[in-house]
């Protein structure tokens, strides 16, 4: 199935008809995602900010990626099922905008970076904190300017067709 | 009050940088993006603070710590959003003035101003008295610290919902018959309604065009 199709079929779902048709929907759920982005925002800021060498500095990285992760999954459990539900009534539209490709690309390079290179990296797997510091702050620089892409081609959505 | 808030967004409305932000087709969306990033960056180190003085996570820092090391970021985060809010608030005035949810918005952000500037006070005098409570780590919260916690996620959520909802039809004040007490609150005044409304969020700049 193409991705076409797949839109197509989105719209047709009773929840797509269900959310395009209600006047109050679309606002309730982008105010759901807005929540989701600080909660998201906030538990990677504060450990790229320490891979980076700033913020909670007089603790290991591992201490705050812990505390942090239970608020990463709150957050990207919130942004992924209020983004699913939007994209749902209007997958067409979402289908032909550059932005909402450029997002959905970033999204999934940042996903893939957090768990197979950021995550390791701070829990010891990958043992860069051997080597040289600039590698340990390159990982938290990637991994904000990912993320940062991400939000930025998100609110670009609605302004690009 | 309703006369003279709409005197000043009429001012407002005729000044030169109102007009750059209207008739530049990127100025508006490159200002609104910036205020959606630097919400993750105010409100994001924000809530984590506010997780740690409910006593929810982060249990090895102490209250003092945490904020200590993150108000800066939140800081620069607030000056940002105040900033491209005033711009954003600039390019639309008269929309913005006779909005049932920016009034909201403005109210709940004093409030929740006031609640950070309480909250920062009783700290300062807690770290004062060398309070363990907020020097030590693992320990249960003050009260004070979890009362501003919850007033600051009600608040600021609160804030960035009304954000959100400006961008909705609803209240607005060219729908006609709504009840005096809804007009007045949200500063309709008949006879002065405010340009054809628009939908900041999703169509006015849709075709690059800027249609106030």
């Amino acid at each position: 199935m193409s991705f076409l199709a797949w839109a197509e079929a989105a719209e047709q779902t009773p929840i797509g008809q269900a959310i395009r048709e209600s006047a109050w929907l679309v606002p309730a759920l982008e105010s759901g995602h807005l929540i989701a982005l600080a909660i998201l925002s906030g538990a990677v800021l504060i450990v790229d900010l320490r891979l980076l060498g700033l913020g909670l500095v007089n603790h290991s990285v591992a201490t705050i990626h812990r505390a942090a992760r239970p608020w990463f999954y709150l957050g990207l459990l919130g942004m992924l099922s209020t983004g699913a539900l939007l994209i749902l009534p209007e997958a067409l539209k979402y289908y032909g905008n550059d932005a909402f490709w450029l997002k959905l690309g970033t999204l999934g390079a940042a996903l893939v970076f957090a768990f197979t290179i950021r995550s390791p990296v701070i829990n010891g797997s990958i043992r860069l904190f051997r080597g040289p510091r600039p590698a340990v702050r390159a990982v938290g620089a990637i991994s904000l300017l990912l993320w940062f892409t991400v939000t930025a081609a998100g609110r670009w959505v609605g302004f690009s067709s | 009050m309703n006369e003279l808030l709409y005197d000043f967004a009429q001012w407002t409305n005729g000044l030169p940088l109102g007009t750059l932000l209207r008739t530049s087709p990127t100025a508006y969306p490159l200002i609104e993006t910036t205020h959606v990033l630097f919400l993750g960056l105010f409100l994001g180190t924000l809530l984590m603070v506010n997780v740690r003085l409910l006593g929810l996570s982060f249990r090895t820092v102490s209250i003092s710590e945490m904020n200590a090391r993150l108000l800066p970021y939140t800081l620069a985060g607030a000056i940002v959003m105040l900033g491209s809010g005033v711009a954003l608030f600039v390019a639309v005035p008269l929309r913005s003035t006779q909005s049932l949810f920016f009034r909201v918005k403005v109210l709940l952000l004093l409030g929740a101003l006031l609640n950070a500037w309480w909250f920062n006070r009783q700290l300062r005098k807690a770290e004062r008295e060398q309070l363990d409570v907020v020097h030590a780590e693992q320990l249960p919260s003050p009260t004070f610290a979890r009362v501003a916690a919850v007033l600051s996620i009600v608040g600021w959520l609160g804030v960035a919902i009304c954000g959100r909802l400006m961008a909705t039809p609803w209240f607005d004040c060219d729908r006609q018959p709504q009840s005096d007490l809804v007009n007045s609150f949200a500063g309709c005044l008949v006879g002065n309604l405010p340009p054809p409304l628009i939908d900041q969020a999703a169509s006015l700049f849709a075709d690059g065009t800027v249609n106030l």
